[in-house]
């Protein structure tokens, strides 16, 4: 007992080390998204080419990755090769959802890096973007063939994270058949 | 000279004029002061998911405007306080919550310090209580005999 007393500080100590330690290692933006294993949620909004109304129903019905972009948004550029190579060698879908940004400067920057998208929709007013949880781009959604959201990736989608993080992702998605 | 003593002074005049400067304004528009009331109240209790260290009503970030936005939106809509947090909470989670709700998995967060206070108290108490000097012995005859000596000595 008394041993257990003189080593209770060190041992507090350590847990504490450890949980501390792990804690800087975090991402403070990376915050748990409560929106895991949700259907996602219905909209109506326009098409950033043409304004025609997209809908839930124009969705791919198979797995696709949403993301999250903004012309003024500068990491973006840092992920848009490796969605480029996604949709050249077309390994997966991509919806975009074009967050809070203008339909001039949105068009413009999509002529200048290449346009990645199947389709992006247009939410200027950010209120997908709230429904989703979002709180600025770049962020992206894993979404399986029955419209589930799957995981959510805040901040940017590079060769490595496609790497790491999503392709284990997808194939253990496509191993239980959704 | 004279010129640039007036100059001097009037300067010195526009430093104490004070600007108050606001937090985000939004021009929204309430039809009761209890409405008004109740959107300060939950944009200061809600935190920007974006710049984590502000509330909705002291920042700047395009997230926050559009949830003070929201705000304005269900409160005008009648929803109540309750129905607007659910809102929040079923899109940002117990993050959007400087006051987050009392669940398993923020029971730490609620709870922890309490422990924390406790086994520091308990610690504290058992130092306290050995560290607690023993009674005094009384001398025996031959010892204050001797004690008796030496200050006679002295």
């Amino acid at each position: 007992m008394s041993r257990l007393k003189f080593f209770a500080p060190v041992i507090g100590f350590l847990v504490l080390g450890v949980l501390l330690w792990r804690g800087l290692y975090l991402n403070s933006r990376d915050l748990p998204s409560v929106l895991i294993n949700k259907p996602l949620p219905e909209f109506q909004l326009e098409d950033v080419y043409d304004n025609h109304l997209v809908g839930k129903q124009d969705l791919p019905d198979e797995m696709f990755l949403l993301n999250v972009w903004g012309s003024y948004c500068l990491p973006c550029l840092v992920e848009h090769p490796t969605l480029i190579r996604l949709s050249e060698e077309n390994i997966i879908p991509i919806v975009g959802i074009n967050y809070k940004d203008e339909q001039d400067a949105a068009l413009d920057w999509l002529d200048t890096n290449g346009d990645p998208f199947s389709f992006s929709i247009m939410d200027v007013q950010g209120r997908l973007g709230i429904d989703l949880g979002v709180y600025g781009a770049p962020e992206t959604f894993l979404i399986d063939k029955n419209g589930l959201i799957r995981y959510r990736h805040v901040s940017v989608i590079d060769e490595q994270a496609w790497k790491e993080i999503f392709v284990p992702a997808i194939e253990a998605l496509k191993l239980e058949g959704s | 000279m004279k010129a640039k003593l007036l100059l001097l002074w009037v300067f010195l005049g526009l430093l104490s004029v004070s600007v108050p400067v606001y937090s985000q304004v939004d021009t929204f528009e309430f039809d009761t002061d209890e409405q008004h009331q109740r959107f300060r109240k939950l944009s200061n209790e809600l935190r920007c998911p974006m710049c984590q260290n502000t509330n909705l009503t002291g920042s700047t970030g395009g997230v926050a405007e559009d949830l003070r936005r929201e705000i304005h939106r269900m409160i005008m809509d009648g929803m109540t306080d309750q129905e607007i947090e659910q809102f929040m909470f079923e899109r940002y989670g117990d993050f959007i919550f400087y006051r987050p709700r009392l669940r398993a998995e923020t029971i730490l967060l609620w709870f922890g310090p309490l422990a924390f206070l406790l086994i520091g108290g308990y610690v504290i108490f058992n130092i306290v209580k050995k560290s607690k000097p023993g009674e005094v012995e009384s001398l025996d005859e031959e010892e204050q005999q001797r004690l008796d000596e030496l200050l006679e000595h002295k």
